[in-house]
């Protein structure tokens, strides 16, 4: 019986150093993995494993920081003592396991502590590949508290333009007196009311909703003065109803879509600055988009997506590359709109390869300056044909 | 239909019983399967499309002797054909007839029993069934929208359904419930709360020989292994779609109707189409990518 109770205490210091590391796992979680184990018994290693995980991870991005967690936490039992210590009360901020990259960084946050390992120690192999690149140019960036003007700003914005977004017709009804189509089960209702006498039809129509939008920002040195104003468009779409996904390049893509959620605008884009490592350095846009159409495509892009692409155009990659993956965006996308500042200097002439690699496959090419274009792109998402491209991708 | 079987006793019992309805799998998903079998919780598969994850469910109903229903789920996916709907033409003539007969008032009582209701799927997978509790699949949940995804909510953590003008139907067995996802959209955290996780991967080169000695008795086995060799080096690719274990078995069905001995460039350039689905991939590998890939296998034989 004994040796039970500690099985138990292991895995609910398990869970609290998974909780620590960022994995959202709950009280109700920390029961079920005492009852998976009951049932699997523990005389192999590998069921002990895999019923851990088949309770606490529910992302397959989570299963590596489970993985490393796990190995660490049963084999090595000093660095237990360690992580005892850093369980002491903490204010813990709400974090969730959405990266894969960020979540691998922050365990290895987590485990290592203040102090240096002993000599003694066995040292932990932890593959910090992914999470950290030498030739990417790795700079945090602060943003500042947003003014007041820009406050103002966007709720103009999000007043007049995006109120109007062009909406889509989905295969929901709602009871509407001059639908085309009758609701019988009201109808029926409506019947029994007046003891089987048919007063009226009731009648149904097609309920809309705004299409989800796609943000693709790039974050690279030379867009450095417009990123941020994007990035707190992109939170302020976040924040409402409609489903937004967002994503930042310079060098390599991140999905940032998790961390706006946060409602604080100043703490969303504090946590988007933290974890987004390639701020204000070079530009791949072609590797960046092929990684968002071979990743995230197919997972973002269902229910006719709109997708605004924010960047200059200025671009090092080989043209010929970038012109594939614009074409294969075009294809699943609904419509693509590319926002340029370059565009606000009148004499703009779209010479830059990449801009020209690019032109091609946008429905619109718009200026991107400051917010007021940004409330022009309210009106063009509200007014533009909604002539589904139906493309076979 | 099979004797109803009891659930496995053991790990090592799931993975026996998968492997009886000739379902290749890893120790991993036999305990994730039998954990879900015995906490009775829904079973949520994601994975790459072609990977087995529908099979999983059919091969658990099959092997335990059990009904299978299933849910294909599309987007607008309402409760009329999740759950249930009323018959409503029998109702108006159940109207009709009751003031014929002068018994207008009484049929209000009977007009919304179990008589006038139609079971659709979630319903059925409530009822009692003979061979006791069946195998509910809930078919790429990707592509239903949020709000059906929220009524699953309810249905999944107390297995009960409510119909406003009957009352709530309970399962007095909870069903076996199997959700699969190609990840076209992220499934809600609440539901993933509810559900025991598995994210079903492409077997290894080993398993995969296995299936394909199941599925496709009549390949030859030296044909067998170049070809298995060939599809993992091209899931090492960078392709827009990678081939799944479906596109393998096809793959294989493909080259035994040519009756083909062995694996040359001009064989796999005429059946590729059988194992990429995108132009780009299938232009990617046709003609020299391919027999580099197969010169690099005859290399290594």
């Amino acid at each position: 019986m004994r040796e039970t109770s500690r099985i138990a205490d292991n895995i609910l210091l398990f869970c609290r150093t998974l909780r620590q590391a960022g994995l959202p796992v709950g009280p109700g979680q920390v029961i079920e993995a005492s009852q998976a184990i009951l049932k699997t018994g523990i005389e192999r290693r590998d069921d002990f494993y895999f019923g851990l995980r088949a309770v606490l991870v529910k992302d397959p991005g989570q299963s590596r920081l489970f993985d490393q967690a796990f190995h660490v936490y049963f084999r090595n039992p000093r660095l237990l003592e360690r992580m005892m210590g850093l369980l002491l009360p903490t204010l813990v901020t709400e974090e969730d396991g959405g990266g894969g990259d960020a979540t691998v960084r922050r365990l290895l946050e987590t485990l290592a502590g203040e102090e240096e390992p002993r000599g003694d120690e066995v040292v932990i192999e932890v593959d910090r590949s992914g999470s950290y690149s030498r030739s990417e140019v790795l700079r945090d960036k602060d943003f500042e508290q947003m003014s007041l003007e820009e406050q103002a700003a966007a709720k103009v914005l999000l007043r007049n333009g995006l109120d109007m977004l062009q909406e889509i017709p989905t295969r929901r009804f709602r009871p509407d007196r001059r639908g085309r189509r009758y609701d019988l089960r009201r109808s029926m209702q409506l019947m029994l009311r007046t003891n089987g006498q048919l007063v009226e039809v009731a009648r149904k129509t097609r309920r809309c909703r705004p299409p989800a939008l796609v943000l693709i920002a790039d974050i690279s040195g030379s867009m450095s003065g417009y990123s941020r104003m994007f990035l707190h468009f992109a939170h302020a779409l976040s924040s409402r109803q409609q489903r937004v996904h967002s994503f930042v390049f310079g060098t390599r893509l991140t999905n940032i879509t998790r961390w706006l959620a946060e409602r604080d605008v100043d703490r969303a884009l504090a946590h988007v600055a933290s974890e987004v490592r390639d701020w204000d350095g070079g530009t791949r846009i072609a590797d960046c988009l092929e990684r968002f159409n071979m990743d995230w495509g197919r997972r973002v892009l269902s229910g006719r997506a709109v997708v605004i692409v924010l960047s200059d155009g200025l671009e090092k990659d080989s043209r010929a590359r970038l012109e594939v993956q614009m074409q294969r965006l075009r294809r699943t996308a609904d419509r693509l709109i590319w926002l340029n500042p370059l565009l606000r200097f009148d004499d703009f002439e779209p010479l830059a390869s990449g801009i020209k690699a690019m032109l091609p496959y946008v429905d619109r090419f718009l200026p991107a300056h400051n917010i007021n274009s940004l409330v022009d792109l309210g009106g063009v998402l509200s007014t533009g044909p909604s002539t589904a491209r139906r493309h076979a991708a | 239909m099979a004797e109803a079987k009891s659930l496995p006793e053991d790990v090592s019992a799931a993975e026996q019983l998968l492997a009886e309805g000739d379902y290749v799998a890893g120790r991993d998903l036999a305990t994730v399967i039998f954990l879900a079998l015995h906490m009775g919780r829904p079973l949520l598969l994601e994975g790459e499309a072609g990977v087995g994850k529908t099979e999983i469910a059919k091969v658990l109903a099959a092997t335990l002797g059990r009904d299978l229903i299933r849910l294909q789920c599309f987007e607008g996916l309402d409760l009329a054909s999740a759950a249930y709907e009323w018959n409503y033409p029998q109702q108006m003539v159940a109207i009709r007839l009751a003031e014929a007969e002068g018994s207008g008032s009484k049929i209000s009582d009977s007009l919304y029993s179990g008589d006038f209701l139609i079971e659709r799927p979630l319903l059925k997978a409530l009822q009692p069934h003979a061979s006791g509790p069946p195998v509910l699949l809930i078919d790429e949940i990707d592509r239903a929208d949020e709000p059906f995804e929220a009524f699953l909510l309810e249905l999944l953590s107390d297995f009960q359904l409510t119909i406003p003008e009957l009352g709530t139907v309970s399962a007095d067995e909870p069903p076996i419930v199997v959700i699969t996802s190609n990840r076209t959209r992220e499934v809600h955290d609440a539901l993933r709360r509810r559900c025991l996780y598995h994210w079903v991967d492409f077997p290894t080169l080993e398993s995969e020989m296995k299936i394909l000695a199941l599925k496709v008795p009549g390949l030859g086995e030296e044909l067998r292994d170049k070809l298995v060799t060939f599809i993992h080096k091209l899931r090492d690719e960078d392709l827009f779609k990678q081939p799944g274990v479906a596109e393998s078995i096809d793959w294989a069905h493909a080259l035994t109707q040519l009756d083909a001995v062995t694996l040359t460039p001009d064989v796999v350039d005429d059946t590729l189409g059988s194992l990429l689905k995108y132009q780009d991939d299938i232009a990617r590998i046709r003609g020299s990518e391919a027999a580099r890939l197969l010169a690099e296998i005859q290399a290594a034989a």
